[in-house]
């Protein structure tokens, strides 16, 4: 019998065989603590009376759900955080690098085989770059810092396929919503994902991102995907850890398989209040919206806002509707203006937010409000998730909210990107 | 930890995500008495001032889905809730709720209903509805957890053991 690549990674830094199901202590290679879990996570560590964490160059903090900071609460948190890193020889992210998953990966934090945790659900979004990576708890994070350890139950794993090309149109992300709806908000539950298949194989690394960062919306510990020349030419140029990428064998012992054809895949929309609420556009286009957001550590990427431009580039948005665009990072930033993509997105109508998190999880900007309805990039649409229970959130591809944008209304993005 | 939990039930259904427990507007801050005047206010307007010290949550599947921000269960624990029942929890959300010391089981919620009188009895391993004669099995907690539980949360048990000890 084989093992699943969760079984090898988790095994590499428990340093013996270990199967699924089993509890293990394992060694953790990054810990990355932002300014919405940072602050209890240090208040924690302090009360266990040791002065250092246990490997400052392993761990990262990250100021991104409230930059720059919009009052003096927060403000004081961010001094918190900044205190702590210069004191600890920490690295720090200060307000404005961006959005802490696309700092990691960015940044080259990570590398294949490697385990790695961080006080946020989306730190799945590693696996894409073959990293067994999972968001924890502050409190678990304290322990963390302490000790370099974690205590888990090892995954199972769900082979997750992808067959064919994707249609003119279909994004990663609508590839993922269909997914989530396919299988439901908790179909992965306590399971590894391991992501496969040629779709897979001819996604660009961002995308990949995509796929691995909503993992965790359909309940998954991990979102795996196979290490391949695209995440060895990533990681080459930053020289970040060793790359030691471990895969599933074919004959593991797999909880379950999906397979979807990717090609059979229109763009899909998510209806509020669920994620799991999966529709393909078509069945909700025309639907009256009064604020698009592009952005977050799912699809604010360079390619997410070049696939926007190409559908707002000459045009004008809707003078019923808002639209935000949010680069993930001072990187994307700065290669979508060398690109124009900024300028285009800017002259059709959008205003441009500084790089972080804050809408998406309602800490800081662009709040809907009462009754409005919103189409976003973003991985989840929550009754209040952006900051107004009395608003409903619409969650779709780059292609579908820019197309949106423009009518004011959820339209399909495919007659916009025919030319 | 008592070995028996006895409160009056608050019910919720399935996929009872974090940001329903508590906000991300409201979730940047150590005040933790602020984060429980905010518990559930999104799906329950007024439940932090319904709450009597010891009640208990009882849910449907997945509860604590979503964001791993333990203000979630930082917010049931200040709000005075005991205990907390669940089919099933999100994974994040269940380690942080043992990790804060807070009596979360598994258990089938289904019969359990709002206003309920229950009892936790942890040398029984069962939920009693005294009112109802009903008597619900408790499904056992992972052993590093139990432990966990019984020093009352992570922080005690690393403070008296240093690390983390499994036996395998």
């Amino acid at each position: 019998m084989g093992k699943t690549a969760a079984e090898k990674i988790v095994s590499a830094h428990v340093h013996e065989e270990v199967k699924t199901g089993d509890f293990v202590i394992a060694d953790v290679d990054l810990a990355m603590i932002h300014d919405t879990t940072g602050p209890i996570a240090i208040k924690a560590f302090e009360e266990y009376g040791r002065k250092r964490v246990w490997n400052p160059s392993k761990m990262v903090i990250v100021l991104d759900h409230a930059t720059p900071s919009p009052n003096e609460r927060i403000s004081n948190l961010h001094t918190l955080l900044r205190r702590f890193a210069s004191s600890q020889g920490i690295p720090l992210f200060d307000a404005g690098e961006g959005v802490c998953h696309q700092l990691v990966v960015e940044q080259g934090l990570v590398a294949p085989g490697g385990l790695a945790v961080g006080a946020d659900s989306h730190t799945c979004t590693y696996g894409a770059l073959n990293v067994f990576a999972f968001g924890i708890g502050s409190t678990d994070m304290s322990g963390v810092m302490l000790t370099g350890k974690l205590w888990l139950r090892v995954p199972g794993t769900m082979k997750v396929e992808f067959r064919g090309a994707m249609p003119e149109g279909t994004c990663a992300k609508d590839l993922m919503l269909h997914l989530i709806g396919k299988i439901g908000s908790d179909g992965a539950d306590y399971l590894a994902l391991s992501f496969c298949g040629e779709t897979v194989r001819g996604m660009s690394l961002s995308e990949r991102m995509t796929l691995s960062n909503m993992a965790i919306e359909c309940g998954a510990k991990a979102g795996l995907m196979e290490a391949d020349e695209k995440t060895f030419a990533h990681l080459k140029a930053l020289g970040g850890p060793v790359p030691r990428p471990l895969w599933d064998d074919d004959d593991a012992d797999f909880a379950s398989q999906v397979a979807i054809d990717a090609s059979a895949i229109p763009p899909q929309v998510s209806r509020p209040h669920s994620v799991d609420s999966v529709v393909p556009v078509t069945e909700v286009t025309g639907t009256e919206i009064h604020q698009a957001y592009i952005g977050t550590c799912t699809n604010g990427r360079l390619e997410d806002l070049r696939i926007a431009a190409r559908v707002l580039a000459g045009r004008r948005i809707s003078g019923n509707c808002r639209l935000s665009v949010c680069p993930p990072s001072r990187k994307v930033l700065k290669e979508a203006l060398a690109e124009g993509i900024i300028a285009q997105l800017v002259e059709a109508g959008a205003t441009l937010l500084p790089p972080g998190c804050g809408p998406c999880p309602g800490t800081h900007l662009g709040v809907p409000g009462d009754g409005e309805k919103v189409i976003s990039t973003a991985n989840r649409n929550f009754k209040g998730r952006m900051g107004n229970n009395k608003a409903e959130i619409y969650l779709a591809s780059p292609a579908t909210c820019a197309a949106s944008a423009l009518e004011g209304k959820i339209a399909d993005p495919r007659k916009y990107l025919r030319s | 930890m008592e070995s028996i939990l006895k409160g009056r039930v608050h019910k919720f259904g399935d996929n009872i995500n974090t940001d329903y427990i508590i906000a991300g507007k409201y979730t940047k801050t150590l005040d933790f008495a602020t984060l429980a005047e905010h518990v559930f206010e999104d799906i329950a307007p007024g439940f932090a001032k319904k709450v009597l010290p010891g009640d208990i949550v009882a849910a449907g599947r997945n509860f604590g889905c979503g964001s791993s921000r333990e203000q979630a269960p930082i917010a049931i624990k200040h709000a005075g809730i005991g205990a907390i029942l669940a089919k099933s929890y999100a994974r994040i959300f269940f380690r942080n709720a043992i990790n804060q010391g807070i009596p979360a089981f598994l258990c089938d919620t289904g019969e359990i209903e709002e206003g309920d009188s229950l009892l936790v009895d942890l040398e029984k391993n069962v939920v009693e509805l005294p009112d109802r004669g009903k008597i619900i099995p408790l499904s056992p907690l992972s052993p590093v957890m139990l432990d966990i539980l019984r020093e009352g949360g992570l922080v005690a048990y690393l403070k008296k053991n240093g690390t983390y000890l499994l036996s395998r």
